[in-house]
């Protein structure tokens, strides 16, 4: 469905990919793993637009993405849940949820999209009216994810969702990619998290300074020496 | 109690509606498009011109004169933004507000070229309202009540529209916006064409009140400025607030003393503040 | 900086002989010229550092009117009365300054604060017209004949040189300010302030040494105009009108450079006079209508002046001579 084909992409004279190609089958969920500072949140901001491409191709079930600002890739059907979840503190839940439905195709369908949101996510139900920035941070991971639905997005891709909360809240979040998945959506999933992501995806990508190291199923990067040394530490 | 004390203070208080509708415009642009349209006062200007020409030298019907401005000075809005703002949306903020300080010389400069600078009224005499001892100018009372409307409808537009509820989105966080699929640069036209109109609506309120004449704008722009510093830049609700808490400083000190030793008050006051609430006036 | 100095000599060596082939008029413009540019300088000492002040009307009020007022009335020459004008727009800018600078009312917050002081003073001297004579202005009392102790001269030959001596001043006070140590941390806090303060600056203290000066020399620079025209106006010496125009000036000369704020007084002395010669007072605001203009396209497209964009020009002219060779 997503295709990334010898992506390369920088901030001014650094770069932070090399080289990149991966892809995500349609319903399968795949995970990148790797250290701070590898280049994940490069990955995710080339694929939705808001970082350009170098060099290389991005694809959506044949589209070519690259070059698209990102206002518009999220019309193609790529909605990103940014790091750190980025809720409009200021706004009410329902309010951030509106906003993830803002493009014209979505905008028609509000109301049930909001249902059916709510449905998923009954929690935010309960504190539709209160102000995003005074939810948990589990909350607002939810609220975050609940938004970019909003679009009935072909891909979704989250940008280290565990990414400072509580464990307990980062059993709850991975609880949550899974009913995503159970749901039928595509992800793709970046996570310094390996132990916790390769227990949700069917496959992941190693990167390791911008370029991706290794590859395979779930099952094969769990067992592999090198992941777990330098990831798992076990 | 002292009677003109009284009308002093509801004098106050209606200027302070129209005050707040500028700073509520100001607030919404820099809120936005995080620049201070320093020529502000000066679109006012513009807007009370087209009402002078349209109404008083063409002859037609006040409200449609007024419309004209509302919509004329939203577009003006549009332009200041195309022409001026765009270009060097990535360069120093500080860039952007000085060269909407050249659109104030030109502006200014311009409406003296064309007009001269003769004080001109369009000529509409409006009732006084007594209650009591007490005179209320009509088109003063008008002007608030309008002023609050065109508040409550900014309103509900910024609560209730998709639109509305990006611009106040993008306020609380600029970069990830391309990610809701919103083009930042269509919600920053269409804040100034808002922005534009709110001035183009203060217009229709101030040409009721005042002649208007090309230095008409320095009369509100730097007491707008102090009320939106005062109340915190961008903070609509702060805006709203020191306007009318200005206003009544320079309608009771304009009583007690004169309308210039007033403003000088106003500006002493702003810096007493601001020595004690450094982030205007409702911050924490 | 041999390569800086010979041609400043050189300029001032034209500058010291120039006023012998030229007429009044002629020198009634270099005059102006030379105390605007002083004024241009001063705005620039600390526009540089990106402390933009659009109330540098008020310090030449203050400097102006306080020298003509302590004259008329308690007969108290320039040389005490332009100092304690001085002071006042010192003591202005400290009051300004000092509350601005310790809470961070930085940009967008500064910029309108001083907008509206430079309003507030000319509304003061407004409402003070039993003294100041209001909007109609005031005029400084004559003594008649040229005298070094009013720093009153019937001759623009005097003027000029008193002029051209305090433009030169100016230059110093640049100059000084350029090599001192309080560049690097003034530059540092144009930068990141809160970096700046991390790494040991006193952030405070630095933006209200460059304010003090400007403001000085603004202030000096009013009075000395007042006493040159023999004439004060609130309109030119305060307000939003004249702080823009310095404003424009110095951008369009050039704030980064040492000559750059000179440039623009060449620049909006001879606007102005050209219009007035070409159209007479027929067109009331067209040479303010062509600087906003030109002040809008400046910023656009030139933000770094005449003399930035012509230093940028011969620096990569030079680049590739020496390339080629």
């Amino acid at each position: 469905m997503l295709q990334l084909a010898g992506v390369s992409a920088g901030y001014g004279s650094f770069q932070a990919l090399f080289d990149v190609s991966l892809d995500v089958g349609a319903g399968e969920a795949v995970g990148v793993i790797g250290p701070n500072g590898a280049g994940k949140t490069t990955l995710m901001r080339v694929i939705s637009g808001m970082l350009p491409v170098r060099a290389g191709r991005i694809d959506l079930e044949g589209r070519a993405l690259a070059g698209m600002p990102a206002h518009r890739v999220i019309g193609e059907g790529i909605a990103h849940v940014p790091e750190n979840r980025r809720l409009f503190p200021g706004l009410t839940v329902e309010e951030n949820l509106r906003m993830g439905a803002y493009i014209p195709s979505a905008r028609q369908h509000v109301r049930e999209r909001l249902e059916w949101v709510y449905e998923l996510f009954p929690r935010l139900k309960e504190r539709r009216d209160q102000i995003a920035g005074t939810l948990s941070g589990g909350e607002q991971q939810m609220c975050a994810i609940g938004r970019a639905l909003m679009s009935k997005p072909k891909i979704l891709l989250m940008d280290e969702p565990s990414a400072g909360l509580a464990p307990l809240v980062v059993q709850q979040v991975f609880g949550l990619v899974r009913r995503i998945r159970e749901e039928g959506f595509t992800v793709l999933i970046v996570e310094q998290n390996v132990q916790q992501v390769l227990e949700v995806v069917d496959r992941a990508y190693l990167l390791e300074v911008g370029r991706i190291r290794l590859s395979g199923s779930a099952e094969e990067l769990k067992n592999n020496d090198f992941v777990r040394q330098a990831y798992m530490g076990i | 109690m002292d009677i003109y004390l009284v009308e002093a203070i509801i004098n106050g208080i209606l200027l302070g509606g129209v005050l707040a509708l500028l700073a509520l415009g100001l607030n919404l642009i820099f809120g936005v498009v995080d620049v201070v349209w320093i020529a502000y006062a000066e679109m006012v200007m513009v807007g009370m011109y087209v009402i002078y020409w349209l109404h008083a030298y063409y002859g037609w019907p006040l409200p449609l004169a007024c419309l004209v401005a509302v919509i004329g000075v939203g577009l003006l809005g549009i332009l200041v933004h195309l022409l001026i703002i765009q270009p060097i949306l990535g360069s120093a903020p500080i860039n952007q507000l000085l060269a909407t300080g050249g659109l104030l010389f030109f502006l200014q400069s311009f409406a003296t070229l064309l007009f001269g600078t003769d004080f001109r009224n369009i000529g509409l005499r409006m009732p006084i309202i007594e209650i009591g001892d007490i005179f209320i100018s009509f088109s003063r009372l008008i002007a608030f009540c309008v002023a609050l409307a065109g508040a409550v409808i900014l309103y509900f537009f910024l609560s209730r529209t998709h639109i509305g509820t990006a611009i106040r989105a993008i306020s609380q966080d600029r970069e990830i916006m391309g990610l809701m699929g919103v083009d930042e640069r269509k919600v920053y036209v269409i804040t100034s064409a808002v922005g534009g109109s709110l001035a183009g609506l203060a217009a229709c309120l101030l040409v009721l009140q005042y002649d208007v004449h090309p230095f008409i704008g320095l009369s509100f722009g730097p007491i707008t400025f102090m009320i939106c510093v005062l109340g915190g830049l961008g903070n609509m609700i702060g805006g709203f607030v020191a306007a009318f808490l200005m206003s009544q400083i320079i309608s009771v000190g304009g009583y007690y003393f004169s309308i210039e030793l007033s403003y000088v008050f106003a500006f002493l006051f702003f810096i007493v503040l601001m020595f004690i609430r450094p982030q205007g006036i409702l911050a924490k | 900086m041999m390569t800086i100095r010979w041609p400043l000599a050189l300029l001032f060596a034209v500058l010291l002989l120039l006023p012998l082939g030229l007429q009044d008029y002629l020198l009634h413009m270099a005059i102006q010229i030379l105390i605007w540019g002083f004024v241009y300088t001063g705005w620039s000492v600390m526009g540089r550092f990106g402390q933009v002040s659009l109330g540098h009307g008020a310090f030449l009020g203050v400097g102006a009117y306080t020298t003509a007022l302590l004259w008329n009335n308690f007969g108290l020459v320039p040389w005490i009365g332009i100092p304690i004008g001085v002071a006042f727009a010192v003591l202005l800018a400290l009051v300004i300054g000092y509350p601005c600078f310790r809470l961070k009312v930085v940009g967008h917050y500064f910029a309108l604060v001083t907008l509206a002081l430079s309003q507030v003073v000319l509304l003061s001297i407004v409402a003070a017209r039993d003294i100041t004579g209001g909007s109609l202005g005031m005029t400084p009392n004559s003594v008649g004949q040229s005298s070094w102790l009013a720093l009153q001269f019937t001759s623009k030959m005097h003027w000029y040189f008193v002029a051209l001596a305090v433009w030169a001043f100016g230059l110093w006070v640049w100059v000084k300010v350029d090599r001192g140590m309080g560049r690097a941390a003034m530059e540092a806090v144009s930068e990141d302030e809160t970096a700046a303060a991390a790494v040991g600056i006193n952030v405070t203290r630095e933006k209200l040494r460059v304010t003090v000066i400007s403001a000085a020399m603004t202030a000096f620079g009013g009075a000395l105009f007042g006493q040159y025209q023999m004439y004060l106006n609130p309109e030119t010496l305060s307000g939003i009108g004249v702080s823009l125009q310095i404003v424009f000036a110095a951008i369009a000369g050039g704030m980064y450079s040492l000559l750059g704020p000179t440039v623009g007084a060449l620049l909006t002395i001879a606007l102005t006079e050209g219009l007035r010669i070409g159209f007479g007072t027929t067109l009331i605001g067209a040479a303010n209508t062509i600087y906003g203009i030109l002040l809008i396209l400046f910023i656009i497209f030139m933000p770094r002046g005449i003399t930035g964009f012509f230093g940028a020009w011969t620096k990569r002219r030079a680049a590739t001579a020496a390339a080629t060779t």
